[in-house]
């Protein structure tokens, strides 16, 4: 009785996905060299969520991003970022492409300024130069704020794509496989950097990686990316492994080996079955038997 | 400070950024070898960029004499090295003569200004009106081709970004380019210099109707590398740096000026490295034709003259025409050392 005086909570909404994709499709050509990429893709991102998307080379991954972020312009289906459907590419979804895309002419500091300066037109010159600072110290750069993109190693390269891409402030941060240029021990201190940078303001990401490991180091919930032609999204599996994650000791976690071979089994069952499919489109023989199978009649002995 | 020091290292390796930034590479094995670097590969090096050259000066010096001597023509033998090292001393002791003349005859001016003030009679200045000499005529011809390269530039490089930002804007131009792009500056003079007679009639003309005409046929025919070269780097901006100004929404006065005009420029000055070039050889001809007063005038004027001494000073004017263009070139060189990026020049 008591209880039903009691003002029940209202029952909260489900949270709106920031970013939605529903049944989208991508192909590229006309005519008889139709191919088609990607097929049906449905996603859904919710706010500060870490996806990793893990995919074969050549499966359509950058086209993916591209779409996301605006580059390219979905064939059917459409992509909803905090329920508008996105129209052109645009700072609310910062990109952070696999060759870094630095502008050699432009210092560390300049191409931090010129994402700063794009997006922050009305503040102050003085405000800007200190937002574009803060980014470039973020990401470890502070000492080299005046050097050129051609005196930077790889592994740098990539911190000042990073820190661009924040520094335009967007909604959702897209990587595309921003460390597969790199060597393995540059590649595992970035994966902590990304981590660490995340960790500080927890913005949706959506990265592209084919890396495993690196998707289950980084991510909160990991879907594969299917071999095309005809890519569509696998089932998601979500990483309930618990942040920080230290990569010394996670080897021995055996949350993170049963989900490493869930995944990495799956990625082998899938690309065996996609192997089969195009190896079934077999070209038909003609039944000729070669003469020398042909039954003869023994010598007979004279 | 020790040559092992790292600080020493770094003030030679700036030194030698310096030196090449200024187009003076050669020096650059005479600082390592100041340095104490390698000495056996800095001679060697010395040796092949500075020692051959000169040997190879030489003996095209002592082939040049020996040939000269066989051979007779109308107005005398071809001259050698000596009589044409010869008459350019005597250019020069000329130019000094001129210029010394130019004084005594303004100090006699001054001299008759004040007697005529005296007097009471009216003063009417007068300026000393000797032909040019050959140092003038070579700063004229200076002048003209830079005039003409600057009105080309002005010209081909707008133009060619466009071109090499819109594809229909591209096939508009295209066959026009390519039609005018062959013609010599020889078919160009006589239209220019009926036009300029035609249309350039103020009252006190500040430049020369020959000087304008050279200048103009210059730029027609200098116009053609930079506005290819430009048309080519604009439309090879990397796709990358496009997407970029892409996803950040920039302007259009942006993206061409902060991000296709600095990834192109390594071209464009390919082009006005080359444009100079071709612009410095049109001009000899072109001033020959509209008797602007520069070397290809000198070189027409001496061709009439006809005097024992002409083979020789037309030779001069050869070496003169040549050593200039080279350093035009060097110049353009180090400014395409400096806008380029990647620290590399791509011609």
């Amino acid at each position: 009785m008591a209880a039903a005086l009691l003002p029940t909570a209202p029952e909260s909404e489900p949270a709106r996905p920031l970013l939605e994709l529903i049944g989208v499709s991508k192909s590229f050509c006309e005519g008889p060299n139709r191919t088609e990429v990607l097929s049906d893709l449905n996603l859904s991102v919710p706010e500060g969520e870490f996806l990793a998307i893990v995919g074969f080379s050549g499966s359509g991954k950058t086209t993916l991003i591209n779409l996301i972020a605006g580059l390219e312009r979905p064939d059917t289906g459409t992509i909803e970022l905090d329920g508008r459907p996105i129209t052109g590419p645009g700072p609310d979804r910062g990109v952070v492409f696999q060759n870094y895309a630095l502008l050699p002419w432009l210092t560390v500091l300049g191409n931090v300024q010129l994402a700063v300066d794009a997006v922050f037109k009305g503040e102050r010159a003085r405000a800007r130069e200190e937002r574009a600072m803060s980014y470039v110290r973020m990401v470890g750069l502070g000492e080299a704020q005046w050097k050129y993109p051609n005196e930077l190693s790889g592994g740098m390269r990539q911190r000042v794509s990073v820190a661009r891409g924040l520094a335009m402030d967007p909604k959702i941060l897209l990587l595309d496989e921003p460390l597969s240029a790199l060597d393995a021990l540059t590649r595992a201190t970035l994966q902590s950097e990304i981590e660490r940078i995340w960790a500080a303001d927890r913005k949706t990401v959506v990265m592209i990686t084919n890396d495993v490991d690196e998707a289950i180091l980084l991510a909160d919930r990991i879907i594969p990316l299917r071999p095309g032609p005809k890519a569509s999204l696998g089932p998601s599996f979500e990483v309930p492994l618990s942040r920080p994650r230290d990569r010394s000791s996670i080897n021995d976690d055996p949350e993170f080996k049963k989900i490493r071979n869930e995944i990495v089994h799956y990625l082998m069952d899938v690309s065996r079955q996609a192997s089969e499919a195009t190896s079934k489109r077999r070209v038909i023989k003609p039944t000729v038997k070669p003469l020398a199978l042909r039954p003869r009649s023994l010598p007979t002995a004279r | 400070m020790s040559s092992d020091s790292p600080t020493f290292s770094l003030g030679k390796v700036r030194i030698i950024r310096v030196v090449e930034g200024l187009g003076l590479e050669i020096f650059t094995p005479v600082i390592r070898l100041l340095a104490g670097d390698d000495p056996k590969e800095q001679v060697k090096e010395l040796a092949r960029s500075v020692g051959v050259p000169l040997l190879s000066i030489l003996a095209f010096l002592i082939l040049w004499s020996n040939l000269a001597a066989s051979v007779e023509t109308r107005i005398g033998s071809l001259p050698g090295p000596a009589e044409v090292w010869t008459e350019a001393k005597g250019l020069v002791a000329e130019h000094y003569a001129e210029r010394q003349k130019a004084v005594e005859f303004d100090q006699r001016m001054v001299v008759l200004k004040e007697k005529w003030e005296a007097e009471g009679r009216p003063w009417k200045n007068r300026v000393y009106s000797g032909k040019p000499t050959y140092f003038d005529q070579i700063w004229t011809s200076l002048k003209t081709v830079f005039a003409g390269f600057l009105v080309a530039s002005l010209l081909a490089v707008p133009l060619g970004i466009l071109c090499g930002l819109s594809r229909t804007m591209n096939a508009a131009f295209s066959p026009l380019i390519q039609i005018f792009k062959p013609v010599s500056p020889l078919a160009w003079l006589p239209i220019v210099m009926i036009l300029v007679s035609a249309l350039y009639t103020p009252e006190h003309p500040f430049f020369e109707k020959s000087f304008i005409t050279s200048a103009l046929t210059v730029s027609l025919c200098s116009l053609w590398p930079t506005l290819a070269n430009t048309a080519l780097g604009v439309a090879s901006v990397n796709p990358d740096h496009m997407n970029v100004a892409r996803v950040l929404r920039l302007p259009w006065q942006t993206r061409v000026f902060k991000i296709v005009v600095p990834s192109a420029l390594p071209l464009i000055f390919t082009g006005l490295r080359l444009s100079l070039g071709v612009g410095w050889m049109v001009l000899i001809a072109a001033e020959m034709l509209a008797q602007n007063p520069g070397l290809g005038k000198f070189v027409w004027d001496m061709f009439q003259n006809g005097s024992s001494a002409t083979l020789a000073q037309i030779m001069v004017a050869v070496f003169t025409i040549g050593i200039i263009g080279f350093m035009l070139d060097r110049l353009m060189v180090i400014l395409q050392r400096a806008v380029s990026f990647e620290g590399t020049v791509s011609a």
